[in-house]
Parts: structure tokens; C-alpha cells; sequence
């Protein structure tokens, strides 16, 4: 091959490449900016945020929205608490039953929320041993913990992943040899050494429990996404606004999550 | 009584004994060294020390006191790591002063105690560092001054300058030797490297297979090894096959050799070896030491000919590695400008002193 034929291949590929790019991009911002242009088109003949305004407007929208916040965040709390633990403890001494707990974490992701949620109803009814969704409060709690089980996945995955880049078993030793009981190991040492990988846990939770139907519109409750639901079955422009506001919200989360794991690199590498 | 005392301490992880037979004193103020080969049980009894392994059988005492069953943060004891395991999260001031606020030291006590430290150390300058901000030898020093912060009975040290490299490994191993004479503090010093254990150690414990083959001052385990095993992990040895002539001789290749420290009951014709560290050996009619003896020493040297293997000139060194039946013996001479080293293949008499010859037990 001489040079210019390498060259031109050369060239011929990142043609190629280019024009994946460029396709996938169309794919992607197409339906988006559409989706958008709509949600402007609320009043006749010209652009404007009526719809978003609309939207703002409804008091139902407010409620829903900062019920599912809320539960974001009590689920974001339980599932540190139960994750950073677990997680912990399988890396210090029970490695050898990683692959298990691996599996366990991933079972919310491969059992349809649906049948969870049938599970919980039949274990949990008011007429049962354990009579959680008589009460609202309790309700609430057995959503948050169903929120904790459909975001274990991802959370387990990255605090673990946390967890693989210091030396827990060294550090943890260092610290008892200085004369820290657990509590202050757990506290002092290994959560602020994790916190970036809780916080990008702590986002992808929050988008998740933000969009969920399934759980809350079967235990009855005023989240987000039976909020959603119910406007994207009535209305016409203000579905539009909503979906452009849940893509920016999911996507400011995703960069929240860039930003503190770059934040850590630098340091590291710095 | 000693200070620090193990007691036939032993430890298997499930089928597999790691440590056995383990008893040690070390007096207070006492720098002790366990070495030996990867695999001993060199870090398991450490970390019995420090309470991160819970001995199968035997006990543990420090000045009198049973800790052999106490949690790691009950004991006295500092540690520092091969890894130096510094909390990535906490500046150089904050990881020294960790255990002094576990330990809850009053507040206005910390700062001047960090301070101090890190003036041991001479990194005053770096205190609001971060470990990632810092060099090998620096976290090293960092970790040292963590332990010590805290005032521990004793100091462990798990080869400690194993990850980093030579230049500072030797001048580390200095300063270490130094602040552990200044503060008086016992201390067991884990490594592999002979070169570290000899030079800085007041005893080594020399490990062999989770047992201890022998304990002595650095002197005594390189010139009189009490095992084959320590005679050979120990600095270079040559070992010449031979059978007993009778208590006090050995013929090695059809020529006898006297010993001074005798072969004890052998008897005659019984196969045995010797060895011989490079340094006692001359080269007859090769400078070295032989040409200053007198001639009363010299008459009263063994004599063993052979031939010339190899000659490696190492600088201030040559090794020259003589031939003599089916073994070979290494033999150190100083480097002298007027003599050229003897070419290979050269007939060649090697001479030593009976007193220096070293009669191995077991294989
Ligand atoms: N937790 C453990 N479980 C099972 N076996 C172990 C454990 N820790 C150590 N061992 C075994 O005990 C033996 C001694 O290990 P140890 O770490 O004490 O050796 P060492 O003398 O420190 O070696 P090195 O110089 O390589 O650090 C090794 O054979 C090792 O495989
Ligand atoms: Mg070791």
C-alpha cells in the first residue's frame, strides 16, 4: 500500500466514524429537540413557555415533585446505610461471598418491579402480619424501602467500586492499630475515602426513584410518576414540557456525578 | 523478666501450620529483626503482635501483662505497613494526629504533639500535605511518626522500605536505627533483606519455615550459623562435600582439611560437609590478605588445590570462584592495581584457617 492509499483509508475511516456520529446524534437530538419545539407550541401561532408555566402552575405537579424528592432522599439515606456497611464488611472478610451478594444486588434489576410489588401486597397488607400499607407513614416507609431494592444494584456497584480503590483491609488495620473502635473506622476512614461513589450511587438513585411508576402508583401513592402519567394521558403540550424537564434533570444529575468523580481523579492524580 | 514475650506461639490456618514453636524475649528498648525467606511466617507473627491474627496456641506478653487475646485497638502496639496505609482522606497533620484524638488526647495537646512529631521526622513543612501529595520515603516517615505519635510500648514494622528504592531505602533505614535509639523504643523489624537485619539489628531472629533456627546478635548469626539453613541465607557460603577422618579432619577431594571447631562423634569415612564465607579464603601467591601473615599462621593453614572457574571483578571486590573436586569455592580479594586477576582455567592453591571453617548440620 503506498502512502496516500494509506492515507485515503485512513481518511475513508474517520469518514465512517463521522458519519456514526452524526447519525446516532440524529437519533438522539431529533425526537429531543422535536419534543421540545412542541412543548413551545402551547399558544397559537408563536413560541412561548405556556406550558411550562402551565406546569408550574399545577399545585399537583409541586406536591408530586417534592413527594418523590423526599422519598429520593430518605431512599438515598436508608441505602447508604444498608449499602456502605454490607459492602464493606464482604470486602474486609467475606470475600468469598462476593459473587453472592453480586447476585443478590442484581436480582432488582432481572425480577420485573411489577412482581415485587405483588410480593410486598401480599406480605404487607393490612390484613397481614406485618400490616404496613394500613397506615400512610408506613406506606411511605415500604415505598422507600422498594425504592432502596430497584436502586440496590446501582448502588452496590458503585460504592464497592469505591471500595476496590482504597486498601480497606490495610486501612481498616492502620486504624484499629491507632485504636479507632468501628464506628470511627466506619465514620472517619472508609466514608469520607467513598464519598464520591456514594454521591454518584446517591444520583443515579435519585433519577431513578424521580421516574418510577410502577411501585408507587400500586401502593397508591402521589409520586412523580403516576403524576406523569396521569398528565401524559390528559393533556396535550404540558407532557411535552415535563419530558424536557425530566431529561434535564436526569441529565444535570449525570453531570453531577462527572463532575465529583473528575473531582477525585484530579486529586489523585494531582 | 523480658519486655515483650512470645510464647510457644503457634498458628495454622485451617490444615496449614504457619508459625510453631515460636518463643522470643526482647528486652525494653531492644531492635529485633526477623528474618528470613518469603513464606516463613514472618508477617503472621507480626500481626499476632498487633492482634490481627488470634495465635492457634501459645501467649503473648507484654511487660508481664497477657495481651495475647486482646482486640488490636486495646493494645499498645504501633504498626507501620509495607503499603504505608496513610488515610488518603486526611492531610499529613490530620493522619499523625488520627490516634491522638481516638486516644481522646485534650485538644490543646494535639497540635504540639504533631508538631513535634513531624520535627522528628523533619517534614514539618508538609503538614497540610495529602499522602498522595507526597513521595514513598515521605509517606514512610509520615506513617512512622502516626505510630509513634501515640507513644505505643512497642513499634512493628513490616518491611517497611521494601517499595521503595535503594538510595532511600539505606538512608531510611538510618534514620529509623537513630529515632529508635533517641525514643528507647522496642521494636521488631520485619524483612527479607539480610544486608537490613545485619547492619541495624542489636538481635535477628533468622525464620525458616514458621520456625525460629536461630537468635543472636548480627555477629554470631553470620559466624557462627547454628544451621545449614541460616549459614546459607545468611550471606554467601561454599560448601565442599567430604567424609570424616576422624574428629578433627576432613578429606575433601583426596586432600585433608583440619577444622577447629570439631566434626564431634562422626564417624571415620561418614560422609559431612564444611563451608567457608568468601572473606576467609586467600588465593595463594594472589595479594590479599595471606600476604600479610606471618609465617606461623600460614604454616598452620589448610591448603586445597584446584582450579581457576571464574573470576568476577566487582570493583573494590574480585570474587573468584575456584573449582575443587565436584564443588566450587568463592573466595573475595581486594581489587590491587599492580596484580592482574588470575585467568580461568589457571591450577590454583586456596588457603584458610582451621578456626575458620564451618561444619554444617543436618542437609
Ligand atoms: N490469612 C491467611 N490464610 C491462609 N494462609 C495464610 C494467611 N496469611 C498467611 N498465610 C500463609 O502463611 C504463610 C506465611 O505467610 P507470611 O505472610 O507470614 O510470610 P512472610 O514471612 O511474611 O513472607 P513475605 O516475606 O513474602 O512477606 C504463607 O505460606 C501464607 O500463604
Ligand atoms: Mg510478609
Amino acid at each position: 500500500m503506498t502512502r496516500r492509499e494509506k492515507v485515503n483509508t485512513m481518511k475513508q475511516s474517520r469518514l465512517g466514524s463521522w458519519i456514526a456520529l452524526v447519525i446516532g446524534t440524529l437519533y438522539f437530538v431529533v425526537p429531543l429537540v422535536g419534543t421540545f419545539e412542541f412543548s413551545l407550541r402551547m399558544r397559537r401561532g408563536e413560541y412561548s413557555l405556556d406550558a411550562y408555566r402551565s406546569v408550574f402552575a399545577d399545585s399537583n405537579f409541586q406536591d408530586s415533585f417534592l413527594y418523590s424528592c423526599g422519598m429520593a432522599l430518605a431512599t438515598i439515606f436508608i441505602g447508604v446505610l444498608i449499602v456502605v456497611p454490607t459492602a464493606y464488611w464482604v470486602q474486609l472478610r467475606l470475600r468469598k461471598l462476593r459473587p453472592v451478594i453480586e447476585f443478590i444486588t442484581l436480582l432488582p434489576l432481572v425480577i420485573p418491579a411489577i412482581v415485587i410489588v405483588f410480593g410486598y401486597l401480599r406480605l404487607y397488607n393490612s390484613s397481614s402480619m406485618i400490616p404496613l400499607t394500613a397506615e400512610v407513614w408506613s406506606t411511605d416507609l415500604l415505598l422507600a424501602l422498594s425504592y432502596v431494592t430497584l436502586a440496590l444494584p446501582y448502588m452496590y456497584r458503585a460504592v464497592d467500586t469505591g471500595l476496590r480503590a482504597i486498601d480497606v483491609r490495610t486501612l481498616t488495620e492502620a486504624a484499629e492499630n491507632l485504636g479507632a473502635g468501628w464506628t470511627t473506622i466506619l465514620f472517619k476512614v472508609i466514608l469520607p475515602n467513598v464519598r464520591s461513589a456514594i454521591l454518584s450511587g446517591a444520583f443515579l438513585t435519585f433519577a431513578i426513584v424521580i421516574g418510577e411508576f410502577t411501585m408507587a402508583s400500586l401502593l397508591n401513592r402521589p409520586a412523580f410518576g403516576p403524576y406523569l402519567q396521569l398528565v401524559g394521558a390528559n393533556r396535550a403540550y404540558e407532557p411535552s414540557a415535563l419530558a424536557v424537564m425530566a431529561f434535564v434533570l436526569t441529565w444535570a444529575c449525570m453531570g453531577l456525578i462527572n463532575v465529583f468523580g473528575r473531582a477525585k481523579q484530579t486529586k489523585h492524580a494531582g | 523478666m523480658a519486655f515483650l514475650e512470645l510464647k510457644e506461639v503457634r498458628k495454622s490456618f485451617a490444615q496449614n501450620v504457619v508459625v510453631q514453636n515460636f518463643d522470643l524475649a526482647v528486652e525494653r528498648g531492644e531492635f529485633v529483626s526477623f528474618l528470613g525467606p518469603s513464606g516463613c511466617g514472618k508477617t503472621t507473627t507480626l500481626r499476632m503482635v498487633a492482634g490481627f491474627e488470634l495465635p492457634s496456641s501459645g501467649s503473648i506478653k507484654i511487660e508481664g501483662k497477657d495481651i495475647t487475646h486482646l482486640r488490636p485497638n486495646q493494645r499498645n502496639v504501633g504498626m507501620v505497613f509495607q503499603s504505608y496505609a496513610l488515610f488518603p482522606n486526611m492531610t499529613v497533620a490530620e493522619n499523625v494526629a488520627f490516634g491522638l484524638k481516638v486516644a481522646k488526647w485534650q485538644a490543646s495537646e494535639v497540635g504540639p504533639r504533631v508538631e513535634e512529631m513531624l520535627n522528628i521526622i523533619k517534614l514539618p513543612h508538609l503538614a497540610t500535605r495529602y499522602p498522595y501529595q507526597l513521595s514513598g520515603g515521605q509517606q514512610q516517615r509520615v506513617a512512622l511518626a502516626r505510630a509513634l505519635a501515640v507513644k505505643p510500648q512497642v513499634l512493628l514494622l513490616d518491611e517497611p522500605l521494601s517499595a521503595l528504592d535503594a538510595k532511600i531505602r539505606i538512608s531510611l533505614r538510618e534514620e529509623i536505627r537513630s529515632l529508635q535509639r533517641k525514643l528507647g523504643i522496642t521494636t521488631i523489624y520485619v524483612t527479607h533483606d539480610q544486608e537490613e537485619a545485619l547492619s541495624m539489628s542489636d538481635r535477628v531472629v533468622v525464620m525458616n519455615e514458621g520456625r525460629v533456627d536461630q537468635v543472636g546478635v548480627p555477629f554470631e548469626i553470620y559466624n557462627q550459623p547454628k544451621t545449614r539453613f541460616v549459614a546459607n541465607f545468611v550471606g554467601t557460603l561454599s560448601v565442599l562435600n567430604g567424609r570424616a577422618v576422624d574428629g578433627s579432619r576432613v578429606e575433601i577431594a583426596g586432600q585433608t582439611v583440619a577444622i577447629g571447631r570439631g566434626l564431634g562423634n562422626a564417624a571415620a569415612g561418614a560422609e559431612c560437609a564444611i563451608a567457608l564465607r568468601p572473606e576467609v579464603a586467600t588465593l595463594e601467591g594472589f595479594g590479599g590478605q595471606g600476604a600479610t601473615m606471618n609465617s606461623a599462621d600460614r604454616a598452620e593453614r589448610n591448603r586445597l588445590t584446584g582450579a581457576i572457574d571464574d573470576v568476577a571483578f566487582l570493583g573494590s571486590v574480585i570474587r573468584i570462584k575456584v573449582r575443587i573436586g565436584n564443588d566450587l569455592l568463592s573466595l573475595d580479594t581486594f581489587n590491587n592495581p599492580g596484580v592482574t586477576p588470575p585467568e580461568r582455567g589457571t591450577p590454583a592453591t586456596v588457603s584458610f584457617s582451621p578456626a575458620d571453617v564451618l561444619v554444617l548440620e543436618g542437609k
